[in-house]
């Protein structure tokens, strides 16, 4: 059934479908197995890729689309949305995962870079976009080109959720900024932040951004992910966090609890008990330039 | 001005909040059994049917429910509400909650692409009404105590006592017909 025409209709219910996945976790999978454990701990949907972004990080090799085998098996094995990732500006890749009837299509700075100027015009797509952000003039500029969902870049494949801290404090304070000014200071931060006037505009009224916004890249605990919400985080994403770690199921399933009671501490306490050995995180200081994710896309 | 719980594990939460205060009413947040005493009414949002019906049973807030159902508290779930409240779901057995004599089949339009939304007239509220369908499920059949509300090719609103179920979502519109239509009619 295909009732709508209208590009900002579509858009709208684009954005829908982010607000019902809000509160939610949705985890990275490589596999049948992987997902069908995802949705049994209560993923609120799965990203569907070859390899998880710690693997990716090792072998340093071009990261592209998963194989359309890999994304239609996983589609079958689960009944929540299923998301993939395309290289930021390959947007026949995406035109490909629209062909597959994926719910939702992540341009993620995870797989290398396509195009080092431009992103994807998602206002060409019927698919919903999610695209990540450091800051609040990535995320509007993505929302621009029609994302419907922005999340924090993070570190992906690290386990350190320090980025991920980074990310979502920026773009609170500078929403916070945003709103503190009078019109004639808010065209020239429209402008500081190549953005348009009017979409900042409509950000400083809100208080937030005028689309969903979840947390991602090192998440790897269930506190990391009450952290990220505390700081308001929509919900999260979560990727080699879990299976890198000793019990994929429970860690998962503690994740999903502590999305939702991420503001009671007992709780948190009580699930976060003896989930075995976690993913090993890695300390970003030793990184160099080259080996970060987060700077790929602009 | 009556209080009126909605689930909040995950999923449209504050959309629904929103639309309690803007009619005038309390909302209470339900994350836990306790969150449940003093309610007037109850809503089930949309969000993952799946993720939503494992909190209900790991926290024990399912059996609450049930208990309150009994004595006649009002429900109203939409989309993934509507299928926890199903008594039966299309080749996957019984909602969470299966106080609602109807067959339901989940995603039945397809995947998001198929997502619309649709101007439905309803004859109850003499009004046409804004319907948003995300990912949403079918009602392929219904018990003979069962009232339809709305209807597209399948039922989309319906009624059966203090148990209401939409397959869209009206707290994604800017109107508030529904929200009122519960506090008014199955709450009273």
């Amino acid at each position: 059934m295909s009732e709508v025409v209208n590009v900002n209709e579509r858009y709208e219910l684009n954005k829908n479908l982010a607000q019902m996945l809000k509160g939610g976790v949705i985890m990275d999978v490589t596999s049948p197995r992987e997902a069908e454990i995802a949705e049994k701990a209560g993923a609120v949907a799965v990203m569907a890729l070859q390899k998880v972004p710690a693997d990716l990080r090792k072998e340093g090799k071009v990261a592209r689309m998963a194989d359309p085998k890999i994304i239609l098996e996983i589609k079958k094995a689960v009944s929540i949305p299923v998301m993939a990732k395309v290289r930021i500006g390959h947007f026949v890749e995406a035109q490909i995962l629209e062909a597959l009837g994926i719910d939702y299509i992540d341009e993620s700075e995870v797989l290398t870079p396509a195009d080092e100027e431009h992103h994807i015009d998602k206002w060409k797509f019927k698919a919903a976009f999610v695209c990540g952000a450091r800051d609040l003039g990535e995320a509007l500029r993505r929302i621009q080109e029609g994302a419907s969902m922005i999340r924090t870049k993070g570190e992906a494949g690290t386990g350190n959720v320090v980025e991920a801290v980074r990310h979502l404090r920026r773009i609170n304070k500078q929403i916070a900024y945003a709103a503190s000014l009078n019109e004639d200071e808010l065209y020239a931060y429209a402008k500081e932040l190549g953005v348009s006037y009017e979409l900042l505009k409509k950000t400083a009224e809100l208080k937030r951004l005028p689309v969903v916004n979840f947390a991602a890249g090192g998440i790897a605990t269930p506190a990391d992910a009450a952290l990220m919400m505390q700081l308001g985080a929509d919900g999260v994403f979560v990727g080699s966090g879990i299976f890198k770690s000793k019990n994929p199921e429970k860690r998962a399933r503690a994740i999903v609890m502590a999305t939702t009671y991420y503001n009671d501490p007992k709780i948190l306490a009580e699930i976060s008990y003896d989930l075995g050995e976690e993913m090993e995180g890695i300390d970003l200081r030793g990184l160099s330039q080259n080996e970060l994710l987060q700077f790929r896309g602009n | 001005m009556k209080k009126i719980g909605v689930l909040a594990f995950q999923g449209g939460v504050i959309e629904h909040v929103k639309k309690i205060e803007e009619i005038g009413h309390i909302p209470v947040l339900v994350k836990k059994i306790e969150d449940l005493d003093g309610i007037d009414g109850l809503i089930l949002p949309g969000g993952e049917s799946t993720t939503i019906g494992k909190f209900l049973i790991e926290t024990g807030v399912k059996e609450k429910i049930l208990s309150l159902a009994e004595q006649g508290m009002p429900m109203w779930g939409t989309c993934a509400g509507a299928i926890l409240l199903s008594k039966t779901i299309k080749n996957q057995g019984s909602g969470v909650l299966p106080l609602l004599d109807i067959v339901i089949e989940r995603n039945a339009y397809g995947s998001q692409l198929d997502s619309f939304k649709k101007e439905v007239f309803v004859l109850r509220f003499n009004k046409t009404t804004e319907c948003v369908f995300i990912r949403a499920p079918k009602i392929v059949d219904v018990g003979s105590n069962v009232e339809v509300l709305a209807q597209l090719d399948t039922p989309i609103a319906v009624l059966q006592g203090t148990i209401l179920a939409t397959t869209f979502h009206p707290e994604l519109t800017s109107q508030n017909y529904w929200h009122s239509f519960f506090v008014e009619n199955v709450i009273k």
